[in-house]
């Protein structure tokens, strides 16, 4: 299949990096290919517009203020979507862009309202995402901020001493996760039991697969019972 | 009640005081300190305590009655419902998203929902009576949240009496959602793409009476506390946290409005229309765990007017549609209620069983395999009973999502127990808790 081909989503320059999985099996879902042809192999991208202007006023007022306080910022993958402004910082700098977030006073990102870690197993060297949602009371925007590390090495730096709100969010994305948040004041488990091992909420953990244990009876666990594809 | 310390590793050295949360012999406790000079106590509150409501974990540790410092436990309720959700199809993870914080139900199911529909690009197609069906169950569920916060928050600090009547207001509330969705809570109503049913027949003059029941009895509460010297004792300047303390702390809500700044998302960010509802955002200058209470009672009143203008809309749009009109997407909707509370559509039956062989594959398809969300994040946020409710949401373009999270305003309000109860008198730990109004189902998720 020659480039001009494709379709117009997948001639994007910057596509291969936002591919965070690729799969195959017998349903096209979409992908206009129904033939089987190209072995029904579909890559999913995240979607959105990645470079500035993104025609939104609040978007443009944040990547524009942002840039002019911190030229590095120009050099994020970005991605406009649904409304939704998403910056993929590099772990090494979170620190100082969550800093020049909050304190700028043409930013002025009070407050992270929400951590959540995501799994993405086949992103290589990108497995672990911890994905903030910053606001900003005084301007009465949003800004998502995503951030990355290796499986192998899941260390991302820590916010509470910009954002103290984070500190329950880090230590559930640790919990759930196993991203070790590095300057955390006190990184330990928060829904799980203390000496729980391994980390739920990844997609190599089993939905249920703790076995059931009851006055010395010993039940299977759910995944291993049967299977919901 | 101190003994050999069983809990340290071989290589450890052992503590010299073990306490187990059975306690022991208060004689025994009391002798084995009178000699030692160390004032401090260490206390578990809960987890099950019944004004930590649910099952929190409080461990304090008090120099005669002051706390001289106290940890949150949390996790007792965590039943990993984002997990779960992961396996279940899009529609189907609404059962699972009513559930976390359950005292305010179709909160959770509204964010997830409209954060769905974010990701499917229908946000402006989800029919107008669907809308207003999601803004009234919203609101009456809103009064219902603050009932209990209000009725509990009274009951510790000794009063029964509202207590017992707000849980009389929240009874009404309800009967009329038992009427609408077949359950009191967890209704799993707010469907993606609409709601799951419209009012039934008499569901406009059941909802007028409940308009009337409330605009009676809604007075009694200012009038039992407003001016109650023992509620201004426990309340006024109890737990208090100052506006830049709410920030710093994640605060959102009514705790956030009683340091005097008028964040309400439904103003602020709206959706489901509420920039066209006349209401008042309520905030008051205070600081403290009173401020919040007449915030709560203040925003009953306000929510009541969006329910009487929910009424008046509803009049006007009747037979209109619920459910979005994508059939690749729309569940069956008007679905019949059945005396058990559950039901089927009768029509929707008759087409697919007698009427078309194409419906019925169709239907089949898209109720045990669910549609299909193109791949995205979304974040949404809504205006709860308790503050910011969020939902993270990331497809990968199948048909079950591939990670939800859901932001809950409880879980980091208990993040400030530390911060408005520690050099505080142990008896106020209740009223801050009372005031962040948490509720550990959705903490915990």
């Amino acid at each position: 299949m020659t480039e001009q081909n494709l379709p117009e989503e997948r001639r994007d320059a910057d596509r291969a990096e936002r591919v965070f999985a690729t799969k195959s099996g017998m349903w096209s879902r979409g992908s206009g290919d129904t033939s089987g042809y190209n072995g029904l192999v579909r890559e999913l991208a995240m979607p959105g517009k990645s470079g500035a202007p993104f025609e939104d006023a609040a978007a443009d007022a944040i990547h524009d203020r942002a840039v002019d306080v911190l030229p590095k910022f120009k050099g994020y993958r970005m991605l406009f979507h649904a409304g939704e402004l998403t910056v993929y910082v590099p772990r090494e700098d979170l620190r100082e862009v969550v800093r020049t977030l909050r304190d700028d006073p043409y930013l002025r990102f009070e407050v992270i309202m929400s951590i959540s870690g995501v799994h993405y197993p086949q992103e290589v060297g990108a497995e672990l995402h911890a994905v903030y949602h910053l606001l900003s009371y005084t301007y009465n925007r949003r800004l998502r901020l995503e951030v990355t590390c290796p499986d192998d090495d899941r260390h991302i730096p820590s916010v509470v001493e910009t954002y103290p709100m984070a500190d329950y969010d880090e230590r559930e994305t640790w919990d759930m996760f196993g991203i070790i948040f590095d300057g955390h004041p006190s990184l330990t488990r928060i829904l799980m039991p203390d000496d729980w091992a391994g980390h739920p909420q990844r997609k190599d953990y089993p939905l249920g697969g703790i076995d059931v244990e009851y006055k010395g009876a010993t039940i299977p666990a759910p995944d291993t019972r049967r299977s919901y594809s | 009640m101190s003994q050999q310390d069983v809990y340290s590793q071989p290589e450890e050295k052992p503590a010299d005081h073990v306490y187990f949360p059975q306690g022991g012999d208060w004689e025994d406790i009391v002798s084995e300190h009178a000699g030692s000079g160390d004032e401090t106590i260490v206390i578990n509150m809960g987890p099950s305590h019944p004004s930590t409501h649910g099952v929190l974990r409080l461990m304090l540790e008090m120099e005669g009655e002051t706390v001289t410092s106290i940890r949150p436990g949390i996790g007792f309720l965590h039943t990993g419902i984002e997990k779960n959700i992961e396996f279940k199809t899009w529609t189907q993870a609404v059962t699972y998203v009513t559930r976390m914080d359950y005292v305010a139900p179709l909160f959770n199911e509204a964010v997830y929902c409209m954060a769905v529909e974010k990701l499917l690009g229908i946000t402006d197609q989800i029919p107008e009576r669907a809308r207003i069906i999601r803004v009234l169950v919203m609101e009456l569920n809103r009064i219902a949240s603050h009932l209990v916060a209000m009725g509990t928050g009274a009951l510790e600090i000794g009063s029964t009496t509202v207590m017992s009547i707000a849980f009389r207001e929240r009874e009404m509330i309800l009967d009329f959602l038992e009427a609408l969705t077949g359950l009191r809570m967890n209704h799993a109503f707010i469907r993606p793409g609409g709601v799951a049913n419209d009012l039934p027949e008499g569901g406009l003059d059941h909802l007028r009476d409940v308009i009337k029941w409330l605009h009676k009895h809604l007075p009694e509460y200012a009038g039992f506390c407003n001016e109650n010297p023992i509620f201004l004792a426990r309340m006024k300047d109890i737990a208090v946290v100052d506006l830049s303390g709410a920030m710093m702390l994640g605060m959102t809500g009514p705790r956030l409005r009683g340091t005097g700044y008028d964040w309400d998302l439904r103003k602020t960010q709206p959706y489901c229309d509420y920039e066209t509802y006349d209401f008042d955002v309520v905030s008051w200058e205070g600081d403290d765990a009173y401020a919040a209470f007449r915030i709560r009672q203040a925003e009953c009143w306000e929510s009541l007017k969006i329910v009487e203008q929910c009424l008046e809309r509803l009049e006007k749009t009747q037979g209109q549609p619920v459910m979005v009109a994508d059939k690749k997407i729309a569940w069956p909707a008007q679905l019949s209620l059945g005396p058990d509370g559950q039901g089927n559509s009768n029509e929707h039956i008759k087409h697919i069983m007698t009427g078309s062989m194409e419906a019925l594959i169709h239907h089949f398809k898209l109720v045990t395999e669910g549609f299909d969300v193109p791949v995205g994040q979304a974040y949404m946020a809504i205006e709860s009973p308790k503050g910011e409710l969020g939902c993270h949401v990331v497809s990968d373009g199948g048909p079950k999502p591939y990670r939800v999270h859901v932001r809950d305003p409880g879980f980091h309000h208990i993040q400030s127990i530390p911060y408005m109860c520690e050099g505080g008198m142990m008896s106020d730990v209740v009223v801050a808790l009372a005031s962040i109004d948490p509720v550990l189902g959705g903490v915990d998720r």
